[in-house]
């Protein structure tokens, strides 16, 4: 927790500063809380990344390449052409500001270069100086800079201070998307070796080992085998998941936070119960034992690199399609970049559901399914015996993870679920939901503890709406379809809500879930009691 | 790109939208300057030839008002002179020709006043 | 202030073209660099555009902002989530024609205690649209200096324009309308602190440059009338590529003109460019149907990642020790 307390944090000053926005100046070192350290050169140099050094943004000097300025005009060049998007949204901004304060670190800092709008404006002016007419003749007058080293140190502070949410994106009249913005922003950072540990980290882990946390595989037998435990301690049911199993009908990957950390591994329990119960022909991977991907944070290249497992290890075990769990960049990864990227899946089957028979069209090219639309088609099919009475504990609203939300449209199936899995579900105020949602404030690698004042601030938006509903209809239950929510929200709930849990929607399905030769119930999979009139206590 | 033959289709159209005026001039070749026929024997309109082709509307307009609300039916021109104001009395018995006379500039710019909602056409041989 | 020096600026070539006409330059304003700024216009815009035809467009990003198409009985937002070509088709034309995204503007206040609200805000949308709406009018209405015989379509245009035949000559709702909603976004530029503090000579320079053509327009057809007739004769005489300089036009035309000049040849280098962009945003005319039909990206870098044998050859003792099947014993 920072040092903070939460009055201190809700004096924001939406005044702008006396000084111009093209006069950069940066005060790291007054700045702490509110960015992340750099990225260890041990992972650079694993990885192959340029410039790998110990260094910090306190440092006068980055040690920077000789040539810096040469590199970042050159993968500027190379990327204009290789990306319309990029090159369309320098060039039709018309700064009419309604995306200004639709960005949650805006709302949370008051810092203006956090409006979406100038954020893209630190990298637009000095695409107007290096490669527009205007911008060489006229320079400051037409909006242009050069790239200084306190240009330089600006980018890294604000593209490392936006989590690609897209929502200013929903908002702007051109489609003008800062994620995408970030992302090739932090793809030139990267060329000089301007990136974060808490991004490359988890990247070079992912490529070793197969996922973000660095899990061996013998460590995720373990853990998987410590959940199972933990499962049959709940509910009397063991479950017995195979591992790396040849033939299995579905590979199913999720995110490692739900098989390494609370609240992920109930969530994790209440993907296995469910898949259980049903007897689904399944394996999961030690080697693809990552859904998300940090590469998304990266560079388009390093999304590849990691993203190439998922379909080398279904093509290796031979399974029929793949099963895919709650995560949010990680939908927007598969969703919108694997099948481009590392496609066509035509060693795999056209995915149908073997329960109810149900072709997931939607998913015919790409081959894989979000657990969430499994679900729902399950439930719509009365495939499921649902106790919703075994949540009445709970009071459950529903956060929209950003990327499900604007990079996929994932918007009612978890909502359906929801509702067959608990009676008392409550919506936040519809400015902050659904493709308006609100990010946790710790995606796109920002979730770190150095960047907590940032964190919390961008996650104020957020945990007002959550706020709003635990006044207005006593919600202890922020339910969400994404890894990094889980570990983001808990924290922030903590310092802004701190009666509110957080937890994934197939949690709250494992405690409906019956299951034949299930224990009494009792406890929630959390081993907390359920409410009255249920279960053995009160019986 | 499968959309750039899309995109160039696009800009061909906007293209050749946007030089519509050449088009349509190339077809219905150079435009004839309007040539209103006057055919009173009067020496002079009400005011000078140049305040009247620049300004008739605001005289129509200021007449008209006068008339409708006021009741007053004399004008008196800057020479001097009286007249009285009336469109079908004083302007078109001098200029019965409204085809050739009104309507020569009027539609030339497609200007369609609305005098002939209220008052009667005068009636021509086409 | 930026905002002064725009409208300086704009106060300044109009003066240029009013004394230079004045002074003999009749056939500088009103012939040759009409004709340059055309070209310059058509060329530039070609150029950009083909500029951005040339970027591919390697991945299907649509921004989804609404149910995607999943389960049979899940109502799919086909507009706002397109899965089709034609849906994103009709998102991207009523983002052109209605400023859908525009629409859903809010406005965010922080209250005490830490508390924000979002509201409703249409002014930004209704502003903008009545000024595009009122400009691409006064645009067609325009015509009829540039075509004879005038279009029927543009005579019902100017007759419901002047619907309300206030004054003579008649009074157009949209001259009102047009200069109103510039004088609007002029304000809310100015009014807004976060506004003033982001924007840039280029975002004061077109709203200036765009008044300065509309009170120019309405000085000329209201107060300073010009012969049409000759103004006419010059516009024909440009488009029928026999240019002329009819006698006795007077020199607030050429100001007016050289506005326009001056918009059309700023206008392939300047933010206004969004009138063509706008077709062209990947996150709003891709359809989102990226997991049921594949999109090819046509550089995708040969990249293979960690494969499994080396993964596998690195665990070996580990995988074995913890029971995982392996490929190789």
């Amino acid at each position: 927790m920072p040092e903070k307390t939460r009055d201190e944090l809700v004096q924001i000053d939406f005044k702008p500063p006396e000084r111009e926005w093209m006069d950069p100046a940066i005060d790291f070192e007054a700045r702490r809380g509110t960015w992340s350290y750099p990225a260890a050169a041990k992972n650079l140099r694993y990885l192959g990344f340029p410039n790998p050094r110990e260094w910090s943004p306190t440092d006068e000097d980055w040690q920077l390449p000789e040539n810096w300025q040469q590199i970042i005009h050159d993968g500027l060049a190379e990327r204009l052409n290789k990306y319309r998007s990029l090159k369309l949204f320098l060039d039709v901004c018309v700064r009419c500001g309604a995306c200004a304060d639709k960005c949650h670190f805006y709302l949370g800092s008051g810092d203006p270069k956090n409006m979406p709008v100038l954020r893209a404006e630190l990298l637009r002016s000095v695409y107007r100086n290096d490669f527009t007419t205007a911008g060489r003749i006229l320079g400051r007058i037409g909006g242009a800079r050069k790239l200084t080293p306190a240009v330089l140190k600006e980018w890294f502070y604000y593209f490392y201070q936006c989590t690609e949410c897209r929502r200013c994106s929903v908002f702007c009249p051109y489609g003008i998307d800062t994620a995408e913005i970030t992302m090739l922003a932090r793809e030139l950072l990267n060329l000089v070796g301007l990136n974060i540990n808490w991004v490359i980290e988890p990247v070079a882990n992912c490529d070793r080992t197969g996922n973000h946390l660095g899990i061996q595989p013998h460590t995720f037998k373990d853990n998987i085998e410590f959940l199972v435990d933990e499962l049959e301690d709940a509910t009397g049911v063991r479950v017995d998941p195979s591992i790396n199993r040849k033939g299995a009908e579905l590979l199913f990957v999720v995110p490692s936070a739900d098989y390494f950390a609370e609240p992920g591994i109930y969530t994790f329990m209440g993907y296995l119960l469910l898949l259980h119960a049903l007897g689904v022909d399944y394996t999961l991977s030690a080697y693809a034992s990552e859904g998300g991907n940090f590469g998304l944070f990266t560079s388009h290249d390093t999304i590849k690199r990691l993203n190439y497992k998922i379909y080398h290890e279904a093509k290796r075990l031979g399974v029929k399609w793949i099963l895919g769990g709650e995560c949010g960049h990680m939908w927007r990864v598969i969703h919108q970049y694997m099948d481009t990227m590392n496609g066509p899946a035509d060693f795999l089957e056209p995915p149908v559901s073997p329960i109810t028979g149900t072709a997931f069209t939607n998913a015919a090219a790409t081959k894989m399914v979000h657990v969430c639309e499994f679900t729902a088609d399950l439930i719509k099919h009365g495939k499921l015996r649902l106790d919703p009475a075994r949540n009445d504990h709970l009071r459950v609203t529903f956060h929209d993870s950003c990327n499900p939300a604007r990079a996929m449209g994932i918007l009612e199936e978890p909502r359906y679920i929801l509702r067959s899995v608990v009676n008392n579900f409550f919506e936040m105020p519809e400015n902050t939901i659904r493709e308006q949602t609100f990010c946790c404030g710790g995606g796109a690698g920002l979730g770190n503890d150095e960047n907590m004042e940032m964190r919390l601030r961008g996650g104020l938006p957020r945990a007002n709406a959550v706020r709003f509903v635990h006044e207005k209809h006593g919600v202890n239950r922020l339910a969400c379809i994404c890894a990094i929510d889980r570990a983001v929200l808990t924290t922030l709930m903590e310092y802004w809500v701190p009666e509110v849990d957080v937890s994934g929607v197939h949690e709250l399905v494992g405690n409906a879930l019956a299951i034949d030769g299930e224990k009494p119930r009792n406890t929630d999979l959390r081993g907390r009691p359920l409410a009255g009139g249920k279960g053995d206590a009160d019986a | 790109m499968r959309d750039r033959g899309r995109i160039v289709t696009g800009l061909a159209v906007f293209v050749a939208v946007a030089l519509a005026p050449v088009w349509q001039a190339a077809l219905h070749g150079a435009a004839r300057r309007p040539e209103p026929k006057i055919v009173t024997t009067a020496k002079q309109c009400v005011e000078p030839t140049a305040a009247m082709r620049r300004d008739h509307m605001d005289l129509l307009y200021a007449w008209r008002d006068t008339v409708v609300r006021r009741g007053q039916r004399t004008y008196l021109a800057a020479d001097g002179k009286t007249v009285t104001m009336s469109l079908t009395g004083t302007c078109m018995k001098c200029h019965p020709n409204k085809k050739e006379f009104c309507d020569a500039c009027h539609n030339y710019l497609a200007v369609s006043p609305y005098c002939w909602e209220c008052h009667i056409e005068p009636k021509e041989k086409s | 202030m930026r905002v002064a020096w725009s409208f300086l600026l704009v106060v300044l070539l109009a003066a240029v073209a009013f004394f230079g006409a004045d002074a003999g330059g009749q056939a500088l304003f009103g012939v040759v660099l009409p004709y340059v700024a055309m070209v310059v216009f058509l060329v530039g815009i070609a150029a950009r555009v083909l500029s951005w035809a040339r970027s591919t467009v390697p991945f299907r990003i649509p921004t989804t902002c609404g149910q995607q198409r999943s389960l049979p009985w899940i109502k799919p937002a086909s507009l706002d989530n397109p899965s089709t070509g034609r849906g994103a088709a009709a998102r991207v034309l009523l983002e052109v024609f209605a400023f859908r995204s525009l629409f859903r503007n809010t406005r965010s206040e922080l209250r005490p205690g830490g508390r924000f609200t979002f509201s409703p805000d249409k002014w930004l949308w209704a502003g903008a649209l009545a000024f595009h709406y009122a400009f691409l009018v006064v645009f067609l209405r325009h015509y009829r200096f540039f075509a004879e015989p005038v279009p029927a379509v543009v005579r019902w245009i100017e007759g419901l324009d002047g619907f309300f035949q206030v004054g003579l000559p008649v009074v157009y709702l949209t001259d009102i309308v047009l200069v109103a909603a510039l004088g609007f976004l002029l304000w809310r530029r100015l009014e807004d602190a976060r506004l003033r503090y982001l924007s840039l000579h280029a975002d004061y320079f077109p709203l200036a440059l765009l008044l300065g053509i509309a009170v120019s327009g309405v000085l000329l057809r209201y107060f300073v009338r010009a012969d049409v007739v000759r103004v006419k004769e010059l516009a024909i005489g440009l488009v029928s590529l026999h240019p002329a300089v009819p006698q006795g036009i007077s020199p607030l035309v050429f100001a007016h003109i050289f506005l326009v000049t001056v918009l059309i040849a700023y206008f392939p280098f300047s933010k206004l460019v969004h009138m063509a962009g706008v077709f062209l945003s990947p996150t709003r005319n891709l359809a989102n149907d990226t997991r049921m039909r594949r999109h090819v990206n046509p550089w995708n870098p040969a990249i293979v990642g960690h494969t499994y044998a080396e993964w596998e050859h690195e665990f070996h003792d580990k995988l074995k020790a913890s029971g995982i099947p392996l490929d190789e014993e």
